[in-house]
């Protein structure tokens, strides 16, 4: 430290801390690997009209191995071989990476709004909010995850607003419960006692002062969970819970071809690679970030 | 003890019937579809409104509940619609075979996650550490459906080394066990590994573990006697919570090897809302999982001195 100015230096722009927080991931590799994988499959899903070969829904030849040539109007080939019903799998593909970068991320998004809201509440509040908003959060907890899913999109029938509404319901406690802990550590602090002093209310307090103060386990925790949902709307697909056909989504895929895979190894197979490369991404990120913060 | 154990009890009698207040309202809340269900959509408004009659569905909710949950306490659990059998016929088959199968993977999975979690732990940012790690984080990134379809493609089509369906149809046989064991382990081992290697590394920072080292006594000594005693009370809790996960695994690899277990029959009804099939499936996967979760936490102040004398 060399000189003390007496006025309080001006914040970045938002923007700029922003980078600089992204700058941060070159410290590890990891991270920087798991980060280039999402990178690439946000890329392919923005892009997809651009580099898809194909019409994702439509029929031209099927039952073709990988490499086949197309020999319809326009050509073209069949780089990962096409489905039962004739539809280039590597367009599906693409475009199948819009559904789960659409759907993943709004659902993992409406879990941490409710998670979040029940965990600074529970525990900024403490007493009997704290009491019912625990019971209620264990009592979802203790039911396993995937037989949850099964019954509530066997009631309420399979829809992408079903879907958000059952990852929501069953991902919140758990969020519920790592804010909680956060901010019963972090009610303590001074600049709390300050703010309450000051007469701010309540919901000022915990969603101002405090929130933003719990962010960096919550970072980490967001990028496993968001693989998590990853993983479960590929499963719900896979057990034809999931959207609706025929737009592609991975999940769906598989299981519309598992049954051929005998003879026709490549349509379920590409969709699984894909899957699993997107939820390693986003787990090599999380482990990645988890180092990052410990150094610090 | 026995007053922490009366109240884990007591907590779990009332976490259990709070959870089938929420699969029974889940289920029947709307008493009108119920019986389209088990008449089928080809009924007659009148005929389902006299099925609702008869079978009581008129009377108020929390009468109904109260029945029903007499009917579970007394062991009926009503009738299939699809099968046209009491669900108890099929049910406790069906939870058998999944528990063989839960069984061999727990065989495989602890020994391997507990292992490859000390020997990452011994020394924390190890290449062997690292490597270890990296391994597990990719194990556990591919879904279960997709190992599912990978690994049965490389053995079954690929290779021609094991069965692709464990349908089990002429009697019981250990192949057909193989490749939904190994879906399972590789998609759990990662995890309790995870946590093992946690577990390992804050113990080998402790001062007794310097001490151990400093007075010197072998490396092995060390591991064998200081560190692994009180680095597995961790992974015990872990373990037990597992089984949570397992419930849920088990209905992907089912469902994926036509084997008949429990998963696969609780997905199957889903599907055909046999609702009565689902509710004593949800009832049992419930029941399985708080009570592995009372296990656990009872296990682990059993086995942790420092919390149970306190």
């Amino acid at each position: 430290m060399a000189e003390v100015t007496a006025d309080i230096p001006k914040r970045e722009p938002l923007i700029l801390r922003i980078l600089k927080s992204f700058a941060l991931l070159r410290e590890s590799g990891v991270a920087m690997i798991g980060a280039g994988i999402i990178l690439f499959w946000v890329l392919v899903a923005l892009f997809a009209p651009l580099i898809a070969p194909f019409p994702p829904n439509a029929t031209l030849a099927p039952l073709l191995p990988p490499f086949s040539p197309f020999e319809g109007d326009g050509g073209g080939t069949f780089w990962l071989g096409t489905d039962h019903i004739g539809r280039d799998i590597l367009s599906r593909i693409i475009y199948g990476s819009q559904t789960v970068l659409i759907y993943a991320p709004l659902a993992t998004g409406c879990a941490y709004v409710v998670g979040i809201l029940m965990g600074v509440v529970a525990g900024y509040k403490g007493g009997w909010w704290d009491d019912i908003l625990s019971f209620v959060a264990n009592l979802i907890l203790s039911f396993p995850v995937l037989v949850l899913y099964v019954i509530i999109i066997a009631t309420v029938g399979a829809s992408g607003i079903n879907i958000l509404i059952a990852i929501t319901f069953a991902s919140a406690p758990g969020i519920m419960r790592i804010v909680r802990g956060l901010v019963l550590d972090l009610r303590t602090r001074d600049y709390v006692a300050a703010a309450q002093t000051r007469g701010e209310s309540s919901l000022w307090i915990m969603l101002v002062e405090i929130l933003p103060n719990a962010r960096g386990p919550l970072i980490v925790d967001a990028c496993l969970r968001l693989g998590y949902v990853t993983i479960t709307i590929g499963v719900l697909g896979f057990l034809g819970l999931g959207l609706p056909p025929p737009d592609p989504d991975w999940g769906g895929m598989i299981n519309e071809t598992r049954t051929m895979a005998q003879v026709f190894p490549w349509m379920s197979v590409f969709p699984c690679l894909a899957i699993s490369s997107l939820v390693l991404g986003l787990n090599l990120l999380a482990d990645g970030l988890r180092e990052i913060s410990i150094k610090d | 003890m026995l007053v922490f154990l009366a109240r884990r009890l007591a907590y779990m009698v009332l976490t259990m019937l709070a959870l089938s207040l929420i699969v029974f309202l889940m289920l029947e809340i709307s008493p009108g579809s119920i019986a389209t269900k088990v008449l089928g959509p080809y009924s007659s408004e009148e005929q389902r409104a006299i099925w609702l009659e008869e079978n009581g569905y008129n009377r108020p909710l929390h009468v109904r509940y109260i029945d029903w949950l007499g009917g579970f306490a007394t062991g009926d659990l009503g009738e299939s619609i699809t099968y046209k059998v009491p669900v108890n016929e099929i049910l406790w088959d069906r939870l058998g075979n999944t528990g063989i199968l839960g069984l061999a993977t727990f065989l495989v999975m602890i020994p391997l996650s507990l292992t490859l979690g000390v020997l990452a732990g011994m020394k924390e940012g190890s290449f062997q550490d690292r490597s270890i790690s990296v391994v597990g984080i990719v194990f556990t990134s591919v879904p279960e459906f997709a190992s599912a379809v990978l690994l049965s493609t490389i053995f079954v089509f690929g290779l021609g080394l094991l069965p692709g369906t464990s349908g089990m149809t002429d009697g019981f046989n250990l192949i057909e066990l193989i490749l939904p064991v190994m879906v399972l382990v590789l998609y759990d081992f990662g995890y309790v590994a995870r946590m093992t290697r946690a577990s390992m590394a804050e113990v080998m920072t402790t001062h007794y573990i310097r001490t151990a080292v400093l007075k010197g006594l072998p490396y092995r000594v060390v591991i064998m006697r200081h560190a692994l005693r009180n680095a597995l009370i961790a992974p015990f809790t872990v373990i037990m919570l597992q089984i949570n996960w397992l419930l849920s695994g088990v209905i992907v690899v089912e469902f994926f090897f036509a084997y008949k277990g429990f998963g696969a029959l609780l997905l199957e009804a889903s599907l055909t809302q046999d609702i009565y099939v689902i509710q004593a499936c949800a009832m049992v996967a419930v029941f399985v999982a708080v009570t592995t979760q009372t296990l656990a936490d009872i296990g682990y102040t059993y086995l942790n001195p420092r919390i149970r004398f306190s």
